[in-house]
């Protein structure tokens, strides 16, 4: 078989293993896959800035959060907000609130501008702790998920955690071939030039600080629509999603799956997830074997786990 | 305009002038009162001594510096103190001295992300960037143009610094631009690419304005019609390649007791 017929057939049984999931795993199993989706959105988004566009981001929870306070606030106390409408503004905040971070957080680079994100997501995070109209540190509640209603029709329902599954697998692979589009358009192409030589990008003509925002409130976008789903799957939002632990988090799952790559924020979420549950079954100071874990990734897998099965393959046929 | 006629070739208008452009860094002054003009179709070549502020002047036309005094103009429009970019799209392309390319990407995709530069908005999100036909091949014909068409698909981290040096040029060209700052084009270069290079410069020349910074004097006098000379940041002289290997100034400062170009 040649590569390309090895990677359809492996792209198709993931596909496969991923639509029968429902049917064939427990609830809790379903719900836990969930998490890992949404969990995995954010980290691609996350991996656009810092993968693509050599954009270090301590800050990119800040739009995560937006997104799902924004689900949070539109909800009605004891009904679901709309879907069709709550979705695409939750993103839109989430966007616009990237713009105007960005458009001041991009005029620094390289250690300052990891600095000045993380301080724009604290600052963030503490209006939201400290001000009463979201809460404050307890959060809101979300006592009905968004209703999924068309005219009074109702193909799906998000109650049901399997059509809530099956709604984020199409979320997340939709994000998945949009960022695969956009990386290959013009935009993603000069994006990635800015990560490479951006004073050259300059002096070719491109007035790279727009392409950076836009870059920038794309990502927030999508963080945004992580954070929505989040929100409705847990049904509470409160100031830590917001925080730099999940911002932490993010960049974490992007370097241990492999950035600059689409898989490998997506293997990263899996990872982390999965070896979360796995280490915590071991003992109650998982967080040490978490941290080795990444230490030992970080030393021996400088391209993440992605980066093994690249290595495996070039074993496999020898180089030319 | 200024309009003369220069032996049989008639050369037009001033494309690109400075009057009394300096720089200062500090207490130096690395650029100083410096007024130069190139010409549509000329070589305009400035030439001076490690540290007499070459570099620091095409920093200035090209935007990546701004001047602390004086004035640059281009096609008649002041355009001092504007971004690289903005310049670069005014339709001034250079080239670095030190190599300042993509590495990690092929030198075709060097060339196409310069020449996509020139298509307007690359704000352009679904159409994937190798199905805009124009804009590969504008990069084609750069490659073509620097000669390196066989290495096209090579990533340039893998060339020799020779073919990186001609890569600079591709992409430089690929921006498709009316004004040329060459920043030491043969620096580091083979004398089989020297002379290719120098042969480009030359045709390139035909439309074109170039000013051209270089330390290879035999290049310099075969291809420059106007040179200027500079010393800690200031002219020194200015004329016809004759007329400066006459100056007897030049030769005490800069070009020694060896006649220049008589190799």
């Amino acid at each position: 078989m040649t590569r390309g017929a090895l990677r359809l057939v492996a792209v198709l049984a993931l596909a496969a293993l991923l639509l029968a999931l429902p049917l064939l795993a427990e609830k809790y199993y379903v719900q836990f896959a969930t998490k890992i989706l949404i969990m995995a959105i954010f980290a691609m988004s996350l991996d656009l800035l810092v993968g693509y566009a050599g954009l270090v981001s301590l800050g990119h929870a800040a739009f995560y959060g937006l997104g799902a306070y924004a689900l949070a606030l539109l909800s009605p106390q004891y009904a679901g907000a709309n879907l069709w409408t709550s979705l695409p503004l939750a993103v839109g905040v989430a966007a616009a609130a990237a713009l105007a971070i960005g458009s001041l957080a991009l005029r620094t680079s390289g250690v300052y501008f990891i600095m000045v994100t993380l301080a724009f997501a604290q600052m963030l995070y503490f209006v939201f702790h400290d001000t009463k109209f979201a809460g404050g540190s307890d959060g809101m509640y979300i006592y009905v998920r968004p209703v999924a209603a068309i005219l009074g029709w109702q193909p799906f329902s998000l109650e049901d955690i399997r059509h809530f599954y099956y709604a984020t697998l199409a979320l997340a692979a939709g994000t998945f071939v949009a960022l695969a589009v956009l990386l290959r358009s013009p935009f993603g192409k000069v994006i990635s030039g800015i990560r490479v030589n951006e004073h050259r990008m300059r002096s070719l003509g491109y007035a790279t600080f727009r392409y950076k925002l836009v870059c920038f409130a794309i990502a927030g976008g999508l963080a945004g629509l992580a954070g929505y789903l989040a929100a409705a799957q847990h049904g509470n939002v409160n100031p830590d999603m917001m925080g730099w632990h999940l911002s932490g988090g993010g960049l974490m799952m992007v370097i241990l799956g492999g950035m600059g790559t689409l898989t490998g924020p997506v293997v990263g979420a899996v990872a982390m997830l999965a070896l979360e549950v796995a280490f915590q079954g071991v003992t109650k100071h998982w967080q040490l074997l978490m941290g080795g874990f990444i230490v030992l990734v970080a030393l021996f897998l400088p391209r993440g786990l992605i980066g093994l099965a690249a290595a495996a393959r070039r074993r496999r046929e020898p180089g030319p | 305009m200024t309009r003369r006629h220069d032996g049989a070739r008639r050369v037009s208008e001033v494309v690109l002038e400075t009057a009394g452009l300096s720089r200062r860094f500090g207490g130096l002054a690395a650029v100083d009162g410096v007024s130069i003009r190139c010409r549509h179709g000329e070589v305009h070549a400035v030439i001076g001594p490690n540290g007499a502020g070459k570099s620091t002047l095409i920093n200035l036309l090209s935007g990546d510096l701004r001047p602390s005094q004086g004035t640059v103009t281009l096609f008649g429009r002041d355009v001092t103190g504007l971004s690289s970019d903005a310049i670069s799209r005014l339709g001034v392309g250079r080239s670095y001295q030190k190599t300042n390319v993509f590495l990690p990407f092929t030198v075709f995709e060097n060339c196409r992300l310069a020449a996509q530069a020139r298509m307007g908005s690359s704000m352009r999100f679904v159409r994937p960037a190798h199905a805009y036909r124009e804009v590969a091949e504008a990069a084609r014909r750069a490659i073509d143009a620097v000669g390196l068409g066989a290495r096209a698909d090579t990533p340039v981290a893998a060339l020799s610094h020779g073919e990186q040096r001609q890569v600079e040029i591709a992409m430089t060209l690929a921006t498709n631009p009316r004004v040329l700052l060459l920043d030491e084009p043969l620096a580091g270069t083979g004398a089989e690419e020297a002379r290719a290079i120098v042969a480009l410069v030359a045709q390139l020349a035909r439309d074109h304005a170039i000013l051209l910074v270089e330390h290879d004097m035999d290049a310099v006098f075969a291809v420059a019609n106007v040179l200027t000379v500079m010393t800690n940041g200031a002219v020194l002289a200015s004329g016809t390649p004759a007329a400066i290997r006459g100056n007897r100034a030049v030769q005490e400062a800069y070009l020694g007791t060896d006649e220049p170009g008589a190799a």
